[in-house]
């Protein structure tokens, strides 16, 4: 058994992962981040669009500052978020964009002049000023009152990735790719690190740490259609929810993104409704300027899916052989635009529909986007439950999203949150001693050691683990979907009960030799069914509609009774529920709760919250 | 009518002894809109779950799921089979470590990449939180990026004949990755470090001029003239520090 030591382990080497990595190699401490695929590979490669940050040096960000940007991710969250937190990201994320131009992001930047922008499918003019030139600039997202995000062309996480990734080479900070985290190594008061499984040869290896931190991205993958790549799959989570003693933050708090291509669920960037898209339904006419007069297409994510599901079932969608669908157009942004700032999107259209989007229409549909949910830590990233544990980016509860985050905002709080945590990591370490115990240590390398060899002889029966996880999938999408009610939450509480028993009898067809995919697949499947019952139960027992959290027989934002935040543990492996148990939303009220200004406006009031002046 | 396909697929587990290398065959019923992230994953689900194969975002942005497809190194997620014929035959991509089956090894080989090239910005100047950004021109900025494009997906240097067969060749992704830094104004080195680095048969001059890399190219990156630029550049400093000795 091969044993690593090292100061600090990150699980997941995404942008949070190595940007809080970063941190640490630079106070001094050794960090080695593992990662399912090769560092670049990570899903932030992914995001397009780019980061919120309040520099306000373009036209339309004029007088931003971070007090603004506070305010619309407040908004955006419906007010679910923390506000202490929400207010340490939008501070920060100016100086972590420089601090990134500085390693070698290639922003885009301000060109002076007179150029034409659209909104709304309407074309308007504006000017950038001389002595802003060169400066870093922004485009216009979802849900913000100026145009505050910042953008490398159309593969801002890619740049931004291989950038960071860089600094990492340069550092020392390593990464062990093709490696999984199956299991922490902790006493119930401590973590110590992970036991991993190497998928270059299958075998066990332990990883002993004085800080561990998970970064493993979002968990989309327990839903059939996601935009998420393949290996958000939650593997960075189920570790911490089978000790028993981390809590799972807001699990269904899931966020739908309104425009998914239909049928592969890839995304298209927000970018394209941002520079002037349209949504057009099964006549090819507009429809979100009936429904949202003001923000029209863009409204936040979570307001344009639910009316983009509203309007499908008045009748409206387009029928295909995947199911209905509306239209997007970016038509009359014209060939240059689309082949220069929207060239992923185009490469995506044209290799994966066949669709050509200078004369044709986009198919899409809201799909499964983002998890706000995660390993709940507070404002440091230390994970509730456990010392030494820590957590960061998607895969954290940190909460600067609440109930539905911005466009621009994940990929912002990745390097944000990785920045401030990564400090915050090293301050720990600084007087952290630790004494490993050997019999921890040995007795989870046994279990994991049986659980595996358990699997692989179908000790507990021959349930197999591709069908399990598709009836897991199907239960989400039927119940715990964009509108949610108390009939198809319990229906779907009830089925995913049923799936969990099955999935503890999963055993392999195959011989479970080496790099074995269906034995990884089968390491995860009890922990999905368990997080897929935190999100449908913590739906079922949140009787409001908050954010993209939608109930259609509580149709009201319900702030006297449930300004919290759920709190989803799984206590006992015998358990077939989570436990849940709640804490306030935020300890600080900058701003009191109140309409957002788009979306409905259906409130319950509650009568005692005070506001905070802000520090 | 829809078309049945055959799948000839390298098989080879390294960590099984009592696997040897050989070709398999898969059949499939085409379907709409059919891609081989869709025929690998059905195969996965519907027929030998131990078949291994390399996928990420599935959209091709992230460069993993590179492989042969009929003699052509090609991302296999935007790879769709109304484009290949009936029988369709897949292998890993050479010069890369086998992991099994259609999985190989890219991390290690371009993370030993980093290193030699140095892929990071050399600069004196410390970061100051409290300053504003340097200013750069856009246009300077999407030079940059048009570079930094490449996701490092190993077609390239799969197709490369110098690869083949020298280990040690950087191949157009990493001769690449230094011509991003070169026309970077942030990076302090000068055209002698550069040459220190790839002006030699492991970088630059290796290169034979086939040019295969530009033709599997999945991001469609100009490769073609980054290796005649960097080859014109480094003879050039090879002329002058040849003079100014």
């Amino acid at each position: 058994m091969q044993t690593i030591y090292t100061d600090v382990l990150v699980i997941g080497a995404g942008l949070a992962g190595e940007r809080a990595a970063i941190e640490a190699a630079q106070a001094g401490f050794s960090a080695i981040c593992l990662s399912l695929v090769p560092a670049r590979r990570s899903h932030s490669s992914a995001a397009m669009g780019g980061m919120q940050a309040a520099l306000g040096n373009c036209d339309k960000g004029a007088g931003d500052c971070p007090d603004v940007h506070f305010a619309d991710t407040v908004k955006g969250s419906d007010w679910g978020c923390d506000q202490e937190v929400a207010r340490l990201f939008a501070d920060n994320a100016p100086i972590e964009m420089r601090q990134l131009a500085h390693w070698g992001v290639p922003w885009n930047r301000v060109v002076p002049g007179k150029s034409m922008y659209f909104k709304g499918g309407k074309q308007f003019e504006k000017e950038e000023k001389e002595e802003n030139r060169g400066l870093i600039t922004a485009r216009d997202f979802g849900g913000t009152a100026k145009w505050r995000t910042c953008y490398v062309s159309d593969g801002t996480g890619h740049s931004v990735l291989f950038t960071v990734d860089n600094v990492c080479a340069q550092l020392g900070v390593e990464v062990h790719d093709k490696t999984e985290a199956v299991a922490l190594i902790q006493d119930g008061q401590t973590c110590f690190g992970a036991v991993a499984r190497c998928l270059r040869t299958g075998e066990l290896r332990v990883y002993l740490a004085r800080a561990t931190t998970i970064a493993t991205g979002g968990f989309g993958r327990i839903y059939p259609c996601t935009t998420n790549a393949v290996i958000c799959d939650g593997g960075g989570h189920i570790p911490a929810i089978n000790t028993g003693v981390v809590p799972m933050g807001n699990m269904e708090a899931v966020q739908f993104h309104p425009t998914g291509i239909v049928p592969t669920d890839i995304l298209v960037t927000e970018g394209c409704r941002g520079d002037g898209g349209t949504l057009l339904d099964v006549n090819e006419e507009r429809f979100m300027n009936i429904y949202e007069p003001e923000k029209q297409e863009l409204a936040s994510r979570d307001v344009v899916s639910r009316w983009m599901t509203h309007h499908i079932r008045q009748g409206k969608g387009v029928k295909s052989p995947y199911g209905e669908h509306l239209w997007l157009d970016i038509r009359h942004l014209g060939e240059k635009h689309i082949t220069g700032k929207l060239r992923e999107v185009y490469e995506i259209c044209t290799s994966f529909l066949g669709v050509d989007p200078i004369h044709q229409l986009i198919p899409v549909r809201p799909t499964h986007h983002y998890s706000m949910g995660g390993v709940r830590t507070n404002k440091d990233g230390a994970a509730y439950g456990l010392k030494g544990l820590f957590s960061v980016g998607e895969a954290a509860c940190w909460d600067m999203h609440g109930f539905n985050r911005l466009g621009g905002n994940s990929l912002a709080e990745t390097v944000v949150a990785g920045g401030i945590v990564g400090k915050k990591i090293a301050e720990f370490l600084q007087g952290a001693e630790v004494t490993f115990n050997s019999a921890v240590i040995d007795a989870e390398v046994k279990k994991q050691h049986e659980r595996i060899g358990n699997i692989i002889s179908c000790k507990a029966g021959t349930e197999n683990v591709y069908k399990v996880k598709k009836a897991m999938q199907d239960a989400l999408h039927k119940g715990a979907n964009i509108f949610r009610s108390e009939a198809g939450l319990t229906e779907c509480v009830a089925t995913l009960q049923e799936t969990l028993e099955r999935a503890r009898k999963v055993g392999l067809k195959s011989n479970g030799k080496g790099v074995n995919p269906e034995l990884s697949a089968a390491l995860k499947i009890e922990g999905q069914v368990k997080m897929g019952l935190m999100v449908a139960y913590g739906a079922l027992m949140r009787t409001e509609s908050r954010g993209s959290h939608n109930r259609e027989d509580f149709t009201a934002r319900n702030d006297r009774d449930w300004l919290k935040r759920t709190l989803a543990y799984w206590k006992s492996d015998a358990d077939t529920l989570p436990t849940l148990n709640y804490e306030a939303a935020t300890n600080i009220f900058h701003i009191p709760p109140g309409d957002r200004g788009y979306g409905k406006s259906e409130i319950i009031k509650a009568d005692d919250v005070k506001t905070t002046d802000k520090g | 009518m829809a078309r049945s396909l055959k799948f000839n697929i390298f098989r080879y587990n390294p960590q099984d002894p009592e696997s040897t290398p050989h070709m398999e065959s898969f059949v499939l019923e085409e379907t709409d809109s059919m891609t081989l992230f869709i025929v690998l994953n059905r195969i996965r689900e519907e027929q030998d779950p131990s078949l291994q194969f390399d996928f990420c975002c599935r959209a091709g942005i992230c460069g993993s799921c590179g492989m042969v497809v009929n003699g052509r190194p090609s991302l296999a997620c935007h790879t769709k089979t109304k484009d290949l014929p009936e029988e369709i035959t897949l292998l890993p991509l050479p010069v890369f470590q086998l992991v099994g089956d259609l999985s190989v090894d890219t991390g290690s080989w371009f993370r030993e990449l980093y290193d030699t090239v140095e892929s990071w910005i050399h600069t004196k100047k410390a970061f100051d939180p409290t300053a504003k950004e340097e200013r750069m021109e856009n246009e300077v900025a999407e030079a940059i990026y048009e570079l930094d494009r490449c996701v490092e997906c190993g077609c390239c240097v799969a197709a490369c004949g110098t690869a083949r067969l020298r280990p040690d060749f950087l191949g157009a992704a990493g001769l690449n990755r230094v011509g991003r830094f070169l026309i970077d104004p942030r990076d302090e080195r000068t055209e002698q470090d550069y040459y220190q680095i790839i002006g030699n048969d492991m970088g630059i001059f290796g290169c034979m001029g086939l040019l295969a890399c530009e033709d599997v190219c999945p991001k469609h990156m100009p490769l073609q003239d980054q290796l005649g630029f960097l080859r014109k550049k480094m003879g050039i400093t090879a002329l002058k520090s040849f003079f100014t000795k």
